[in-house]
């Protein structure tokens, strides 16, 4: 990585962890209406991502994507107030904090149903293919969706046709309040299924964003080259409850001791420890760039709160697009 | 009799049922982690055990199967899904097979399980969380599908579904989850296939379900003041529909609404006014109505949701058009509302 690339990586991932942060501290106000699933602890990946992408590369993701919606350059003041499900949200109001979308960035919707947007990104890469694209597709998904048939269905599609796709699965070791014990045989590596079913592994450190960057980074090169469909497993954590904007450790199903191993393992302050020390980047430099990324959320949060609600007639529709008959069928 | 609320009934019967038969088993995302389903299968783990009641991978359609094979050797599961939705990924197993298998055989052996699903509603719930599809599964020859209102009848069903010999759709709303009632104690069962009348009246039938039945109470509280007398009847169960008590009711008012917790197009309230017209036609006084939810997807923000949803006003102006030809002034009952269009109660904070 170099000095310019660091501090678009230290950018992305003070961005996300504020921004959630952000969240977390207005959610209790009343005023952000809908589930909400925060990726506190969970920054590297994404914003690695987004470093290692380019907007021609499509991406979609799950319930918690606001992560993955930051890192790909996703729109804030649209993200912020579609949290506050205002007209100037990015879906208008109608999907929430569970569906963003911004496609002039390349993030292509994320979905709420667990692991059915891993298919649906297996078809972007499938367009890739067939339109001779020099694309991949970013998939994200979390270690329960491995437990779907979607899972299994696409990921064979995708290793038979060679797509280029990236399976990304942070692992944050939970799935709600379920740990992976009753939910996966004792040992499983889900790098290993992903391997038996044909698609070229790695695994990465989730947490750090160098690592991350670099494996994304790589993984995208050998799809662009034909090798065939990617799987990274990132081994990560979130901080907050799996819905919502506290800690819960009250609850007891995450021990304590788990829970600090990996709040140690901070990926956006190591990061930022890093490049000070290695002499990447300034104190200055960090600060001029928080500076900037706390203004910028400061003002999406005004911005949402002062944008209108949508009409209430816009909730009837239209739910059909209307065909477009002056467009000619494609050679 | 006991006072208790909607989460307890259920819980309670899942108690009784598991003691009574250690053939009934329990699981489902999240039966045994701190929240239990929102309290419903409180207890469970630690009086059963971890081979009865356990947590499962996420995995709807195959977890469905497993009940249907572990039903062909008498394990009677109850599965229990957060969300409605969620359990879209097992229609294959519950259509195609949990649904067919007694009457594909020739009869020789049924499925004898039980799946809870919870509606979500309000809190931006949006598209993918909030799905009232009791259609879908009225549809399909082979399941039951039950909807309660009250915690008696939660009790009373969920035992009655339990004991089953065939697949039952155990719908249960979220926003009846904290509603109280007087619940019987003990064992008892509630005959899937009866309605029940919870309000007698002369002038208009209502026929409800599941939460429409709280919003048609107070619909009727404001239309009695009025001059207008109704009669509800709760469905309770909606495969199989109890046309007996429908058409008596109908007969005796000659007026009939009947009401839905979702999309009204194609719904079980077009049924119920479809089979009225076809059979009691000349018995009406005045064409029958239908109140369901709007043909759209149901939106996630607060601004969209309000004027989304059918509630008690809808119910009073159809029938005050019905009764009087004319729009009833209905904003007292807007205004008798203690809470946000998208909360039940103060009980209720989110996120989800
Ligand atoms: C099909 C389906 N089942 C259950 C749920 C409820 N649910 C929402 S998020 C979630 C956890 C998924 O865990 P994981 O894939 O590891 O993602 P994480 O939340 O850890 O990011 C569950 C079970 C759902 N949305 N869809
Ligand atoms: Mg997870």
């Amino acid at each position: 990585m170099n000095t310019l690339q660091s501090k678009e990586m230290y950018e992305k991932l003070f961005l996300i962890r504020e921004a959630e942060q952000a969240i977390a501290r207005v959610y209790p106000e009343g005023e952000i209406r809908c589930p909400t699933h925060l990726s506190i602890g969970q920054e590297a990946v994404p914003a690695a991502m987004g470093l290692a992408t380019t907007s021609q590369d499509l991406a979609v993701s799950t319930h918690r994507c606001h992560a993955h919606y930051l890192g790909k350059g996703g729109s804030l003041r649209g993200m912020f107030a579609e949290l506050y499900g205002k007209v100037t949200g990015c879906t208008r109001g109608r999907g929430g904090s569970m569906h963003l979308m911004d496609e002039s960035v390349g993030f292509m919707g994320s979905t709420a149903i667990v692991a059915n947007s891993i298919p649906v990104g297996v078809g972007l890469a499938l367009s890739m293919q067939l339109k001779k694209q020099k694309n991949v597709s970013l998939i994200f998904f979390g270690d329960g969706a491995t437990e779907e048939g979607a899972f299994y269905e696409a990921a064979n599609f995708a290793a038979l046709r060679k797509l280029p796709a990236l399976f990304l699965c942070e692992n944050n070791l939970y799935s709600v309040y379920s740990s992976l014990k009753p939910r996966q045989p004792e040992g499983r590596k889900i790098v290993e299924v992903a391997k038996a079913i044909g698609l070229h592994t790695e695994i990465a450190n989730g947490n750090d964003a160098e690592e991350c960057f670099r494996v994304i980074s790589e993984a995208k090169q050998r799809a662009i080259n034909g090798e065939g469909a990617q799987f990274i497993e990132f081994f990560t954590y979130r901080w907050l409850e799996h819905c919502g904007p506290f800690i819960d450790q009250h609850l007891k199903y995450r021990a304590d001791d788990e829970f600090a191993k990996w709040k140690a393992m901070d990926p956006v302050a190591s990061f930022r420890e890093k490049m000070l020390k290695n002499g990447t980047l300034t104190e200055s430099q960090m600060m001029g760039i928080e500076k900037n990324v706390l203004d910028s959320i400061a003002d999406a949060i005004t911005f949402s709160k002062e944008s209108p609600y949508p009409e209430a007639s816009e909730a009837f529709g239209p739910i059909y697009k209307e065909r477009n008959h002056s467009a000619g069928a494609s050679k | 009799m006991k006072e208790m609320t909607f989460v307890q009934a259920v819980n309670e019967a899942l108690h009784l049922s598991m003691e009574r038969d250690q053939n009934v088993i329990c699981y489902g995302l999240g039966v045994t982690d701190p929240k239990e389903i929102f309290g419903t299968t409180d207890g469970l783990l630690k009086k059963y055990g971890s081979e009865r009641v356990f947590d499962m991978p996420t995995s709807e359609n195959g977890m469905t199967g497993v009940a249907i094979g572990a039903a062909l050797n008498g394990i009677r599961s109850v599965m229990v899904h957060q969300r409605l939705d969620f359990f879209l990924l097992a229609m294959d197993q519950v259509v195609n097979n949990a649904a067919k298998w007694f009457y594909m055989f020739g009869g020789q052996r049924s499925v004898p399980i039980t799946i809870r699903l919870i509606i979500g509603h309000g809190w931006g719930q949006g598209p993918t969380h909030c799905q009232n599809l009791q259609s879908w599964f009225a549809h399909v020859p082979g399941l039951k599908v039950v909807m309660p209102t009250t915690p008696a009848d939660a009790k009373g069903m969920l035992l009655a579904s339990i004991a089953d010999e065939n697949p039952v759709i155990f719908l249960e709303h979220r926003w009846l989850h904290q509603q109280k009632g007087m619940v019987p104690e003990g064992y008892y069962e509630t005959p899937i296939e009866k309605a029940k009348v919870v309000t007698s009246g002369t002038d208009v039938t209502i026929v409800s379900l599941s939460y429409m039945t709280v919003e048609a109470i107070h619909a009727i509280e404001f239309l009695k003041h009025q001059g207008i007398s109704c009669e509800l009847i709760d469905l309770r169960s909606v495969q199989p529909i109890d046309w007996e008590t429908i058409f008596t009711s109908v007969k005796k008012t000659g007026r009939l609404v009947a009401l839905d917790t979702a999309q009204e197009t194609l719904s079980v309230a077009s049924e119920i006014v479809a089979r009225v017209s076809q059979d009691l036609f000349s018995f009406l006084k005045s064409g029958p109505v239908r109140i369901g939810q709007p043909d759209v997807p149901s939106p996630t923000s607060f601004g969209l949701s309000k004027g989304y949803y059918r509630r008690s006003e809808a119910i009073a102006l159809a029938i005050g058009r019905m009764m009087k030809g004319h729009d009833l002034e209905i904003s007292a009952l807007t205004e008798s509302r203690k809470f946000p269009h998208d909360v039940p109660g103060d009980w209720f904070k989110g996120p989800f």
